[in-house]
């Protein structure tokens, strides 16, 4: 019973399908986990374990019914509370929406229900996934399993350190900027960033609507690969998810990487990287290459723009996706006085905190009359520039691998009074979703602090097959995603 | 001087934020610093460049026009700050 929590998505899923294990006791163990190890991670905000029992107890009646529980048959998953789960709080992390509780699943929820999964909370994140390491949050504290002095990144911080920390065995978090492969890069475990339209982004609340999108966490790239074969597919709910029907990645995470091209962009072995890094990262490449691989440099010319665009693209977005909060419908409101136009202003100040605020400012203020030319619409114009660095790279590459971030786990506060050195960790990982394109987090090392360094594979849109053998088989020759941070 | 507090105070008002001066301070620092920072995006000449709004390119798709999931009120109304039977109660718009 104790070593329950230690099962991965397959094994736990096969086990309950055969009647060895029932999903009441891998929930009960989750959930015994989860109350172990909440006081030092404190990756939940929600647990919500009478909905989480009753929906193990019905996965329970259906298979000694013998019916087909489905591929996460019974299998304990968390959610980041930024995706709607019906009748359990959802709050983004922050106080303008701490009590509102949706009427309604995320299409990527009832995805995950219908295939046996069983919601057991949600998790932790910076305020409206805006940030980098979790101490956006206005509702909780986040602490990296490894070191309970450090960030486990963000924005999914939760999504990543209740994996790590074998709360549940696998994980939705959501990326916009980097917010599913920084965190999974600093607590060691597998993060997948789908490309953009793969996944569906209904009842998920928005950040930015060209950029989000749900993603699965989980401790290897099968188990991650399941989840995401779950969840991905048209959805007549989204406009923006894909009509593309969605491969058994399974069937193609053994294929290897003989004869496959992979790209390394100079761009991205950054001047003042931690050293420990780089070269895990270069090991890592030397490792595919002796699997089969051929690597060679390119160049994605564009990249110092990156961070500029991201953040005058996703805070435009933003300032216009946050306006629906209001305190007239649902949400936060405060006293406001006499007026519609106060209810609406005391509401907003008291409910969003100063990093929301900063970027709602920003994104205001970059699409406002005398301003949008020389920002938004400059911004959207190097969008375009970045993407076609990544076209002409493929036309090379099967794949591109690089690190994930230029350190590893960063201390709490050391970054926070400064937003920009804030805005500087996603540096490696935000061109992928300016472009549109699918990215892999797996572990490749640990530096001498004790603390995970992550590798990322990004892939052709669409192409989450070929990223995934890559990872999957520099995964089977190493042993980093077998490493955990607590007993 | 990228962006000054009267421009701050301005675009607070757009965003219907209502600010402290403190707040007004600190963000007039902080978006200046972070503007300043996006200067660099001058340098690149975009002239024939398309704008990208959207990855997407799956084009317009369009469903019939039925409705699907019709609304029950009270789970649309059970999160409402302030309520009059099926009505949202907010303060007086029209004087």
């Amino acid at each position: 019973m104790s070593a329950l929590h230690h099962l991965g998505v397959r094994e736990a899923a096969r086990r309950v399908r055969a009647g060895e294990v029932s999903s009441v006791e891998l929930v009960r163990a989750s959930l015994a986990r989860i109350a172990a190890v909440e006081p030092q991670v404190g990756a939940f905000l929600t647990v919500c374990e009478a909905e989480a029992l009753a929906a193990a107890e019905a996965i329970d009646r259906q298979v000694r019914s013998g019916q087909d529980a489905g591929p996460l048959a019974g299998v304990p998953i968390g959610v980041k509370d930024i995706i709607c789960t019906a009748g359990v709080r959802t709050t983004a992390a922050s106080r303008i929406l701490e009590h509102f509780v949706p009427s309604y699943d995320a299409t990527v929820v009832s995805r995950l229900r219908r295939a046996g999964a069983v919601i057991v909370g949600k998790l932790n994140c910076d305020e409206f996934a805006m940030g980098s390491s979790t101490e956006n949050s206005a509702l909780g504290v986040t602490r990296n399993p490894w070191d309970g002095e450090r960030v486990p990144g963000g924005s999914s911080g939760g999504s990543a350190a209740a994996v790590a920390a074998r709360e549940v065995p696998a994980s939705l978090g959501t990326d916009t900027g980097g917010s599913i492969r920084l965190p999974a890069s600093f607590c060691g475990v597998v993060g997948i960033r789908p490309t953009y339209g793969r996944v569906s982004r209904s009842g998920v609340i928005a950040y930015a609507s060209s950029l989000d999108q749900v993603g699965p966490l989980a401790r290897d790239v099968g188990d991650a690969a399941l989840v995401l074969e779950v969840i991905a597919g048209h959805d007549p709910a989204d406009s923006t998810a894909s009509p593309a029907p969605v491969p058994s990645y399974g069937d193609v995470l053994g294929s290897g990487v003989s004869g496959m091209r992979i790209g390394l962009p100079k761009e991205y072995f950054v001047e003042g990287m931690q050293p420990e890094v780089a070269e895990a990262v270069q090991a890592a490449v030397r490792e595919l290459e002796r699997l089969g691989a051929v690597a060679e440099p390119v160049s994605l010319p564009h990249t110092e723009y990156a961070i500029a665009t991201y953040y005058l693209i996703a805070t435009a977005e933003a300032s216009s996706n946050l306006a629906r909060y209001d305190g007239v419908r649902y949400g936060l409101r405060t006293a406001s006085g006499s007026s519609l136009g106060e209810m609406y202003e005391r509401s907003r100040a008291a409910g969003f905190g100063p990093e929301v605020k900063r970027r709602i400012m920003l994104g205001t203020y970059a699409l406002s009359a005398g301003y949008y030319d020389a920002y938004y619409l400059k911004a959207q114009q190097v969008r375009t520039l970045i993407r076609r660095d990544f076209e002409q790279a493929f036309a090379r590459c099967d794949a591109l691998v690089t690190p994930v971030a230029p350190t590893t786990a960063f201390r709490r506060g050391e970054r926070i009074d400064d937003p920009l050195t804030m805005y500087l960790s996603d540096i490696l990982t935000i061109s992928v979703n300016l472009a549109g394109l699918p990215g892999l987090v797996v572990p490749c090392g640990i530096d001498r602090a004790g603390l995970p360094i992550g590798l990322q594979v990004i892939g052709k849109a669409f192409d989450e097959a070929t990223m995934l053998r890559i990872g999957a088989a520099y995964e089977q020759a190493s042993d980093w995603h077998r490493r955990s941070p607590l007993p | 001087m990228a962006i000054t507090r009267d421009d701050v105070r301005r675009v607070a008002a757009l965003a219907r934020l209502r600010l402290e001066p403190a707040e007004e301070e600190r963000l007039t620092t902080d978006l200046d610093h972070i503007l300043e920072a996006f200067v660099l995006l001058q340098r690149l000449d975009t002239n024939a460049v398309p704008p990208m709004a959207h990855v997407d390119d799956f084009g317009a798709r369009l469903r019939a026009d039925e409705v699907l999931n019709p609304a029950a009120d009270e789970p649309l109304l059970a999160n409402a700050p302030a309520r009059d039977g099926r009505l949202f109660r907010v303060p007086k718009i029209i004087e």
